[in-house]
Order: structure tokens, then C-alpha cells, then sequence
């Protein structure tokens, strides 16, 4: 898929986003990020339970050749994880924003999501980058 | 800290690389295509079509001389008076103490010249161990790195490719033929690095981009170096940097078949009697997971170590090469790979862990 970064998202800069909906949210990783790892061929998904800190890894996913480790962009608990992944990686690549989400969480504290990017800053993030 | 992009060097295919839209990485202080359109379909392409790769940041030393073949029957491992004339042989590169400085094909141009490819990392190291080594015999060592562009041309579809571009018959493998490709004059070599057939081209830097365009002309693909690491561990050959070091020794490396102890070569002495606690061995996960070089391994003998991980893109699991205990180097044996902190399981494979279909 081209280049791009929903506005209803909220960004961080470690290149992952949430959809927030009240005290749920979806992360992912965003088009720069799979784009500069290349074809996702494993996705090795946490525990449904565990526990999330913002802004540490809780994921992995990997290309032929590379790691890339997945930063919580928000803290919270795991409710539920992309099956779907485990046959089909490169859902990552190909809808990341989409069938590519990695973790569903239930919000710890609702609070952070303040200071996540919106699309303005996060693109700012990629030009300067 | 990686050299800037300003101070890499750059093959003569610089461009086209850009042009085919390829990712560029430093790489042994060249600027390299590691991917074009992915290494995944470029592997698969190598596999059962024809890909290209440029490999012109390997290096090339030119030995010629009365002396030469004595000169390098001293500093390669191999048995250098069996190389054929047009002929081509593996070797390794020994300190006295067996450690591998590099592991090298070798050319026999004529009775007195011969051209040696080195890797990119290793070109300086092994020209100024060759120089030394030369000291006193009647042999001139030539460095021919800025001589050579080199492209790989690998896949059941390779030779047809070549043929249609070729002025005269392509050589078999392990042999040399100079040969017009696409109107410029090459070196063609009956040699790769992916288990499949084909050919790799020494080509004057100037007349790259023809053999390139011409290539792609008849439908070869061009492949990265990540698609050549993924083919060539599948095929379970050694990576210097990963597989083969200083520190290892070509016993340990299961690369006695090409160290011919007889010819007294450089480091042959150190290698007599050798005997390794550990053996470099392909390995495959039974599970979920993919090894990375450095990953820890623990077997029922001991412990050893990943030099070579990834994904297969043929086998679809992980593979990689391990240095593991001597006892447990049996195809078959379980082995288990600690990932990043998660135990994964596998099993030691005989070589090579994918056959090509050719």
C-alpha cells in the first residue's frame, strides 16, 4: 500500500499507533515503520493478560533479515491479539493500519493519549527524521 | 560508528540500482543493494527463474609470475596445483595458527597467473597477507579490485539467459571462459553462491551497466545481498564475519575437505592433529521462530553458539548454522536456541538444508 497515516490515529514516536475508543485502544505499527523493516514474515504476539507499559517493548516483529522491536505506545492490559498474524505476517505490511493491528488493550490510564502525536506531529517527526 | 554515505563506495551499477528502485545500505564500506522488490520474491526468483546480483564490492588479487603457483600453493589451503588450466578452486586463508583470514575461489587464467576473489571486508587484510607471504619468490601480486565490476547471474533460468548474450559456449561449472557478453568483453566463471546454476561475471567496470541492462533485458531479476545471504545459508555456505574468523579454524568449520595439509601450506602445521571440541553444523527450528547470529544454543553436550539465522524462504521455518559441541553434531539431534529470551526448539540437519531442484 502507498504511504500514509490515518488522521483518527494517535502516534508515537517509536513509529506505532493507537486507535482509541474510551478505555480501549488497537496498536499497530505505522507505513514508516513496516516499510523500513520490509516483508513482516513473523509476528510473535504477547500474552493475552500481560501487561503493557508505555513507551517499553512488548512485541517483536521480523523480517527475513531483521528484528524490530514493538513499543506500548500507551499502558494498559492485553485483551485480545491478532491471530490472524501467525498465518499471515504480512498483513503488516500490506493493511497496517487495518487487518495488520497487532494488540487490543484495555487502558490503564486514559491519561497518556495526551501525549501521544497527532498525524501533523508525527509526519513533522518523519521529515526531520 | 558506520562511514556517512558520502565516504562509501559505489559499483559501477550505482545508478541502475537507484533506477530499480533498490533499498541501499553500507556494507563493507561500499554502498549496497540489499533489497529491490523484497528479499522473499527475489530468493524465490533465484530459485526457480534467474536473478542478477552485483557483487562488485568483492575483491580481486592477481597473482602472475614464474613463482605463483608455489606462492599460493604457501598461502591457500587447497591443493593449487590441481587447479586445472581455466579451472576453479575454494580455499581458505590460515594464519600459523589456523585461524581462516578469509575463505577465497581461486582462478587459474594460465600456467603462471592466477585471480583470487576475496570479500569486501577481508580485500586489504588478505592483499597485504599475500604481499607478505610473497617475500622473496619470483611472483607479483596485483591488486585487481578497481579491474572488476562482478555480477552473479544464479537460477535454473541462468545459463539459457547468458547463452542468448554470450559469443561462444558458457564454461561448465568450476572453469573459466573469456567470452563477449552483450558485446564487452568478461571473464565468465562456472561459480556461485546460491546452490543453483549459473554463472559469475568479471566484467571491465565500464562495460557493467551493458551486461546489467542486457540481463534484464532477457527477463533475469536483480537480487539484493539479503536474497544472497537467505540463498546461500539454505545451501549451508560458510559467511565469513559469521561462519568462518580468525578465531575459528577451517577443522571446526568443517572445511577439512579443502585444507590439504600435505602442501604445507600456511597454518597447516597448527591444523595437524587439530582435534575441535566444537563443529559448525545447519540446524532447522522444529517450532515457531527464527535464529539470529549470537543467539546462545544448548544441547545435551554443552552449549554453542548461532552464526548464521534467518527465515528460509524454501523451507518456510528458521535456519541457521551453529557451532555446537562435536557430540552433538549428529543430523537429528534436538538442539534448542535461546531467542531474545525465548527457547526455541531444533534439530541439527545434514547439509545442505534445501537442494536445488536443477
Amino acid at each position: 500500500m502507498a504511504e500514509s497515516y490515518p488522521e483518527d490515529l494517535k502516534y508515537h514516536p517509536e513509529h506505532d499507533w493507537a486507535r482509541v475508543e474510551g478505555d480501549e485502544a488497537v496498536f499497530g505499527i505505522t507505513w514508516y515503520a513496516q516499510d523500513a523493516l520490509g516483508e513482516v514474515v513473523f509476528f510473535d504476539p504477547p500474552t493475552v493478560g500481560s501487561q503493557l507499559t508505555k513507551d517499553e517493548v512488548y512485541a517483536e516483529v521480523e523480517s527475513v533479515k531483521a528484528v524490530s522491536d514493538v513499543f506500548a505506545p500507551l499502558s494498559g492490559e492485553i485483551l485480545e491479539v491478532n491471530e490472524a498474524l501467525a498465518e499471515g505476517p504480512e498483513k503488516i505490511n500490506h493493511d497496517p493500519y487495518g487487518d495488520g493491528w497487532l494488540v487490543k488493550v484495555r487502558l490503564s490510564d486514559p491519561a497518556e493519549v495526551d501525549v501521544l502525536l497527532d498525524v501533523t506531529a508525527y509526519r513533522d517527526l518523519l521529515q526531520s527524521g | 560508528m558506520p562511514p556517512a554515505a558520502d565516504t562509501l563506495r559505489r559499483t559501477p551499477l550505482h545508478d541502475r540500482h537507484r533506477d530499480a528502485g533498490a533499498r541501499l545500505v553500507p556494507y563493507a564500506g561500499w554502498e549496497m543493494p540489499v533489497q529491490y522488490e523484497g528479499i522473499r520474491p527475489e530468493h524465490v526468483a533465484v530459485r526457480t527463474r534467474a536473478g542478477v546480483f552485483d557483487v562488485s564490492h568483492m575483491g580481486e588479487i592477481e597473482t602472475r609470475g614464474p613463482g605463483a603457483e608455489r606462492f599460493l600453493q604457501r598461502v591457500l589451503s587447497n591443493d593449487v596445483t590441481k587447479i586445472a588450466e581455466r579451472g576453479a578452486q575454494y580455499s581458505v586463508l590460515c594464519r600459523e595458527d589456523g585461524g581462516v583470514l578469509d575463505d577465497l575461489f581461486t582462478y587459474r587464467l594460465g600456467p603462471d597467473r592466477f585471480l583470487t576473489v576475496t570479500n569486501a571486508s577481508n580485500h586489504d587484510k588478505d592483499l597485504a597477507w599475500f604481499r607478505r607471504q610473497a617475500e622473496g619468490l619470483d611472483v607479483e601480486v596485483v591488486d585487481a579490485h578497481a579491474d572488476w565490476a562482478m555480477l552473479a547471474v544464479q537460477g535454473p533460468g541462468a545459463r539459457a539467459a547468458l547463452e542468448h548474450e554470450a559469443s561462444g559456449e558458457l564454461p561448465p561449472r568450476m572453469r573459466t571462459a573469456d567470452l563477449s557478453v552483450a558485446g564487452v568483453d568478461c571473464l565468465v566463471c562456472g561459480t556461485g553462491y546460491t546452490g543453483e546454476d549459473g554463472a559469475e561475471l568479471m566484467i571491465p567496470p565500464d562495460g557493467a551497466e551493458t551486461v546489467w541492462d542486457a540481463l534484464l533485458g532477457r527477463g533475469v531479476e536483480p537480487v539484493g545481498l539479503g536474497a544472497r545471504d537467505t540463498l546461500r545459508l539454505e545451501v549451508c555456505f560458510h559467511l565469513y564475519g559469521n561462519d568462518l574468523s580468525e578465531e575459528r579454524n577451517p577443522v571446526e568449520a568443517g572445511l577439512s575437505w579443502c585444507c590439504k595439509l600435505d602442501t604445507g601450506f600456511v597454518g597447516s602445521e597448527a591444523l595437524r592433529g587439530v582435534e575441535p571440541e566444537q563443529a559448525l553444523v545447519p540446524f532447522a527450528f522444529t517450532g515457531p521462530g527464527i535464529p539470529r547470529p549470537g543467539n546462545p544454543v544448548a544441547t545435551e553436550h554443552g552449549s554453542g553458539v548461532v552464526t548464521s539465522g534467518s527465515l528460509s524462504p524454501c523451507l518456510e521455518t528458521g535456519i541457521g548454522m551453529a557451532y555446537v559441541p562435536v557430540a552433538a553434531n549428529e543430523p537429528g539431534s534436538p538442539i534448542e536456541v535461546d531467542v531474545r529470551g525465548k527457547v526455541r526448539a531444533a534439530e541439527v540437519r545434514d547439509k545442505p538444508l534445501y537442494r536445488a531442484k536443477g
